[in-house]
Formats: structure tokens, sequence, C-alpha cells
């Protein structure tokens, strides 16, 4: 009988269950039990995404510059919230991947999430401020290149003013004008990254369309082409 | 990358992408189908076309892979 059915509420599908590696089995059993076994399981799972989270720290720190006791709290913080989130979770585990496959994404958005909260400690970018004269060094335009970089941004921020809504405006200035990432920024504005990433798709159409009418861009991006 | 093509890279949306939330939800299947050489840009059009214009998901992509790894080979 899957342990899933003792404490994983409904737990995994019968048919996920069967599905499962010898080694996911193992997880599952672990954390849907209780008592000592389903205290070790956490404490192994713990340790693990500890390692995950150490390892992914370091990984992007080649651009974030953080000394060792940061990059540490940031590992333990994010280990520790992807644990819970793990735990709170496992009952819509399918059984499709690997269960350490499915555990790391919860561990490495957990980082994704700290870094952006370390963001702001660092830095003192503005979110309303508009820098589009520091934009030619963001894309790494050459001096020979900025005469038609001029009309361009002009035609682009006429677009950003009459075509997107204040909300859209704000996340745009924030993160293509002034570098914001995009969690440090749905932190800061206490929504998520996929609402942000929506309402700029949103955006990014408008100002496509725009610019196309104005034979400025293709209405189609060249990629599709 | 001249002003022009940042632009149009900017401003290029794939009605396929699957958004952040969809794609999280597939990472880990779609970061298997890789590692076994599966063809995920056919099995998983929306994530790929994500994964093409969201660089915090990009990031979450590589991270999962690199994870997967190097647990796998440890």
């Amino acid at each position: 009988m899957p342990a899933a059915e003792t404490t994983c509420g409904e737990g995994p599908s019968v048919e996920a269950w069967r599905r499962l590696d010898s080694e996911s089995r193992e997880w599952l059993d672990g954390l849907c039990s209780a008592g000592s076994r389903r205290d070790d399981t956490l404490a192994r799972l713990h340790r693990l995404l500890v390692r995950v989270a150490r390892s992914e720290v370091g990984r992007r720190n080649s651009t974030l510059r953080l000394a060792g006791p940061e990059l540490d709290d940031i590992a333990h913080q994010a280990a520790a919230d992807a644990l819970m989130a793990i735990d709170a979770k496992v009952h819509g585990f399918r059984g499709e991947s690997r269960f350490t496959t499915w555990a790391y994404k919860f561990v490495i958005f957990e980082v994704s999430t700290k870094i952006g909260r370390h963001f702001w400690r660092r830095n003192g970018v503005s979110l309303d401020q508009e820098e589009w004269d520091r934009l030619p060094d963001r894309v790494g335009l050459q001096p020979h290149e900025r005469a038609e970089w001029n009309d361009l941004v002009a035609a682009l921020r006429r677009a950003v003013d009459e075509d997107l809504t204040d909300h859209q405006r704000r996340l745009f200035v924030a993160i293509i004008l002034n570098g914001v990432p995009v969690d440090a920024l749905a932190m800061e504005l206490d929504t998520s990254r996929n609402a942000i990433y929506k309402a700029l798709f949103d955006g990014r159409r408008k100002l496509r369309a725009n610019l196309a009418a104005d034979g400025y861009i293709s209405d189609t991006p060249s990629r599709a082409s | 990358m001249t002003g022009h093509s940042w632009l149009d890279e900017l401003l290029a949306t794939d009605p396929d992408d699957a958004g952040c939330e969809g794609t999280f939800q597939l990472l880990d299947l779609y970061v298997e189908a890789q590692l076994s050489g599966q063809d995920i840009e056919r099995r998983f059009r929306g994530v790929a076309a994500h994964l093409r214009d969201c660089n915090p998901c990009r990031e979450d992509y590589a991270g999962v892979l690199a994870a997967v790894r190097d647990t796998h080979s440890s």
C-alpha cells in the first residue's frame, strides 16, 4: 500500500506511485510516513537541498559578488523554504520525473527569490526614474551606431508613452531601463514573477505593433521568419 | 548587437509562450527530457518559447539542469 495514504492526504495517485523509480519511491515513502522515519527523511532532504542551494548560489555569484557568509545565509534560507514548499506539495507529485529533479526546481526557485531580496540591500536603483540616456550602454552600442539609435529610441519612448498602462510602464522602466531584476521587482511590488512577465508580455506586443505601424521594425520578430 | 536587433529581440513574443508558472510546472520534465536526448523543442514547445524570452526562468532552468548533473554524477 502506498505510504502516501498515511500523511500525504490523498497522496500521489496509484498510477503515479507505479511510475516511480526506486529512489523516488523511497523519498515519498519517507515523507508520507509518520514519526522518526518522516523526521529522518526531512532531515536528509534538507541536507540535499542545502547542498544544491550552495552550489547554485556559487554558480550565480560571478554576477552577485557576495561574500561567503552571505552566500551561505541565502543557501540556508532557500533550502528551508524549499523544504516547506516540497512538504506541502508532495501530494501533488505525479511521478513523471525523479523526485529529486522535482524537488530541485523548488530550491532553485527559492535561491532566485532570496537573491532578488538581496538586490535591494546592495543597490540604490530607483524604480521610477527613467534612465533613457543610459540605455545605449546597457545595450552595448558602439559610438557610430548611436545616430540610428537616437531615432529608434525616440520612437520607442513615444510608443511607451502612448500605449503602455501605468503599471506596464512602471515595469518597463524598472526592468528594461533601470536593470532591476524581475525577482527583486516582484518582491518590491508584492507580486509574482509570472504576473510581471504577463504584464510585460502584453506591453511588448503593444510596443511592437506601434513601432511596426510606423515602419521601425517588422510586425513579426526576425527570429520567427 | 545593433540597436535595431536589440529592439527586435526585446519586443519578440511567442503566442505559445507557457509563462513562468506553466514553465515551472513542467521544468523537471523538461530537464529530464533534455538529458535523455528527447526533442524538447517539439515536446515542450511552450516551455522552450518561454525560456527564450524569460531571463529568470532561464536561469532557474540552468540551475536545475546543473543540480541534476551534479548530483547524478556524484
